[in-house]
């Protein structure tokens, strides 16, 4: 059955179809037709930002505690340019975006007409793949093709560029079923030999580790699930990165912390002198190496990935897996069985042995305060006040605060930590965590943020409150854009060169402005009291903690460091500490 | 890509080491790639490797079968053996590509390039220029007084040994189309 109807009623019959419920974007000339459209039916939800970048985050904080893909209608010309960093960061992090956006009409197309911009040119390097509709027969197919590379293999943000005079024009709708299956199949099934060599290799290890990444959450909550059972049942320990944290829970007998540039000592220290790393949908990205000549000498190192370009890019791997983490975790599990469920336990014994020395370290200590607040301490109260909630979602933006959040703040479940690992996009948090929110109106939802980031996109309060997102805003203010400074003075000679938040707004004013609420808070005494009167508050709620200006976020790989040589904190000698900041020269 | 020139310890406040650890020999590879002839993606090969740091010594492309809409890139490129690896890995990613062969190492394969040469001059160059043609049976597709153009198919080296020699001759003018390639046999 073919329906006949114009581009723009096609968007929404198109949406309507793939199941969304929910769209985050905002006005302009060249999408006038489809959001008149908008306008005319109550399926599809649409979520009204104040900058287009806002759009883009929100629909990364819907799609990473969903799973389901997040989408964005936004203009031509600076509506589309302003939706470039959200892209570029759906990228990096593997998250599944389908944005929607208006041009220019076809035959004004390269005249440098009005709002013009080459958006599928300016967008090709930070999309998984766009395309430009040229006419309305095509829109339909297009926008289920779009849903479907979006989702499938590793998930990743695509662009639809739709001309005015297609949303104008009229054509035959087709349904996802109707249309031609797709070209894109990447393979889901991992090598069945080459599985059963890894639990070869499971059964012999004597210092075996788990290093899992984002792609675990990416793959569904089954494969969370299996992950779990599997770490369970061979009793080896497990670290994640920054983007995989949740998948194993953090109460887990097995977990060992995140690893990394900021990561737990035992994680690291387990990384390096591990003799088996089975990496499961983690990427060896260069925070997580350190130096990549002396990453892991002594093991051998088999990786489970969908994307075969992630395999052999930074490290070299002995035994690589090519398939979606939940299928061959399935299969891997299967195999282990089958074949006696054997693992090396008296090995794996003195490893655990080894690895509790190094959790003795305590690397995550610090000097708490009387007078001031430190970051860390606040961090743990907001665990400690929140841990409760088996609906809470945190998010952040990005700097010291964020690193500090994933030491601090512990994840039962996967989805419910969103945070811009591979871009690093300060300005990422406020926005998710409204997207995180109006996907779940009922849960807790706290943006972890320092205050340098939170400006960046400080405009979406508006949205929260319009859309009574009550969303809580916990600011961990330093007047400083914190990682920054503690570079400075680890490694460029204590010069601070523009680091420091100069004339910074009142937050509470800055609340009631935007017609919510807001304290401040500076005393640890009033600290518990204050992120309770937060949780509490009916609407969005934004508080400024007031914290230590110069504290500095351990344990740290310095530089081209390897894992085994890590900076710790407090955990250290003080003659480590003075001598810190010099080491690194 | 020549490596930079950056001293040990110069890049300690960096959060990289950023003298290439894997610093190995070079290689040529042909890479056949099969791609949807749709608009962009020629761009989208090229944006990879120029976005990707990757080399492209020459590139061809054509449509090949035209009721599938499907063109043939032919693409010589350099790199370490890790390098070449991720090319092919990066290019199978792209969503319009359907095959990645590297003719290389997959066993034996032709390679032809077409070059067009303009020489210009009078007297004894002009018969030298004549007679080496000959000898490398590059045809003569234009003619005047004073000048010649040759066309020549071959393989690259032929074509650079073709251009070396013309060169006092009066070359003016060179046009080459880059590297077709097939693999051998069926």
């Amino acid at each position: 059955m073919s329906r006949s109807m114009t581009g723009a009623r096609m968007v929404i019959e198109a949406l309507r179809d793939q199941g969304v419920d929910t769209v985050f974007g905002y006005p302009g000339g060249a999408v006038l037709p489809i959001y008149d459209e908008i306008f005319q039916q109550n399926d599809i939800k649409h979520i009204l930002v104040r900058h287009e970048q806002g759009a883009v985050h929100m629909a990364e904080g819907y799609a990473r505690s969903t799973g389901k893909p997040g989408v964005v209608l936004v203009t031509s010309g600076p509506g589309a340019t302003n939706a470039v960093t959200g892209l570029t960061d759906a990228l990096l992090d593997s998250i599944p975006l389908v944005v929607l956006s208006g041009q220019v009409p076809t035959f004004l197309i390269g005249t440098d007409g009005f709002q013009e911009a080459d958006t599928v040119g300016i967008t090709r390097p930070c999309t998984k793949h766009n395309w430009l509709v040229k006419e309305t027969d095509d829109l339909a197919a297009t926008i289920h093709k779009a849903f479907h590379v979006a989702t499938s293999g590793r998930p990743g943000p695509v662009l639809v560029d739709i001309p005015k005079d297609v949303q104008f024009a009229t054509g035959e709708y087709v349904g996802p079923k109707q249309i031609e299956t797709p070209s894109y199949q990447p393979a889901k099934k991992g090598d069945l030999d080459a599985i059963t060599r890894l639990v070869e290799l499971m059964e012999k290890a004597e210092r075996p580790i788990f290093y899992t990444g984002g792609g675990v959450i990416n793959s569904g909550t089954g494969a969370s699930q299996l992950l779990r059972e599997i770490v369970e049942a061979t009793g080896f320990p497990i670290t994640s990165t920054l983007m995989g944290l949740g998948a194993y829970p953090a109460s887990g007998g097995k977990w060992i912390g995140m690893l990394g540039m900021h990561g737990l000592y035992e994680a690291n220290m387990a990384m390096h002198d591990c003799d088996l790393m089975i990496a499961v949908g983690a990427r060896f990205d260069d925070r997580i190496t350190g130096r990549v000549k002396d990453f892991s000498p002594d093991s051998i190192k088999a990786q489970i990935d969908i994307d075969s370009s992630s395999i052999n890019k930074v490290i070299h791997v002995d035994l690589p897996i090519v398939g979606d983490v939940g299928h061959v975790l399935e299969d891997m599990l299967k195999v282990w069985k089958a074949r006696g469920r054997k693992t090396n336990a008296e090995g794996v014994r003195k490893w655990w042995a080894q690895i509790e020395q190094w959790k003795a370290v305590k690397c995550l200590t610090y000097r708490n305060s009387e007078k001031t607040i430190k970051p860390q301490h606040a961090l743990e109260r907001l665990q400690a006040l929140t841990a409760h909630r088996k609906d809470r979602y945190i998010t952040t933006e990005v700097g010291q605060h964020q690193m500090w959040a994933a030491q601090f703040l512990h994840f039962e479940d996967p989805n419910r930590w969103m945070t811009s690992g591979g871009l690093g996009t300060m300005g990422y948090g406020l926005p998710a965590s409204i997207g995180v929110q109006v996907a779940h109106p009922e849960a807790l939802v706290v943006n972890v943020a320092g205050e340098a980031s939170w400006l960046m996109n400080m405009q979406e309060m508006g949205t929260a409150v319009q859309f009574r997102a009550p969303v809580k805003q916990f600011i961990l203010n330093n007047e400083r854009l914190g990682m920054v400074r503690q570079w400075q003075q680890l490694l460029h000679g204590e010069r601070y060169s523009q680091s420091w938040s100069e004339s910074l707004p009142d937050f509470v004013k800055l609340a009631e402005a935007f017609g919510c609420k807001g304290r401040l808070v500076s005393d640890p005494a009033d600290l518990d009291d204050a992120i309770q009167e937060m949780l509490e508050y009916d609407g969005p709620f934004i508080l400024d903690v007031m914290v230590e200006k110069h504290e500095n976020c351990f344990p740290m790989i310095p530089s081209g460091k390897p894992h085994n040589e890590m900076i710790l904190g407090e955990a250290s000698t003080e003659d480590a500490i003075v001598g810190a900041g010099g080491a690194l020269v | 890509m020549a490596a930079l020139k950056i001293e040990q310890g110069a890049s300690s406040h960096s959060a990289y080491d950023l003298r290439d650890p894997n610093a190995q020999v070079i290689e040529s590879h042909t890479l056949a790639v099969l791609v949807d002839n749709e608009a962009g993606v020629l761009a989208r090969v090229i944006g990879l490797f120029s976005g990707r740091g990757f080399n492209i010594d020459s590139l061809t492309v054509a449509e090949v079968d035209h009721l599938g809409h499907r063109s043939r890139i032919t693409i010589v490129t350099r790199g370490t053996p890790a390098v070449i690896e991720q090319i092919k890995a990066q290019l199978g990613r792209i969503i319009p590509v359907h095959e990645v062969h590297d003719l290389t190492v997959e066993g034996p394969s032709v390679e032809r390039e077409l070059g067009l040469f303009k020489v210009s001059g009078k007297g004894d160059k002009r018969v030298e220029a004549l007679r080496i043609a000959e000898i490398f049976r590059a045809n003569v597709v234009d003619s005047t007084l004073e000048s010649f153009v040759f066309e020549m198919t071959g393989t690259p080296e032929k074509l650079d040994a073709f251009a070396e020699l013309m060169r006092p001759l009066g070359l003016s003018d060179l046009a080459r189309t880059g590297v077709a390639a097939l693999a051998r046999g069926i």
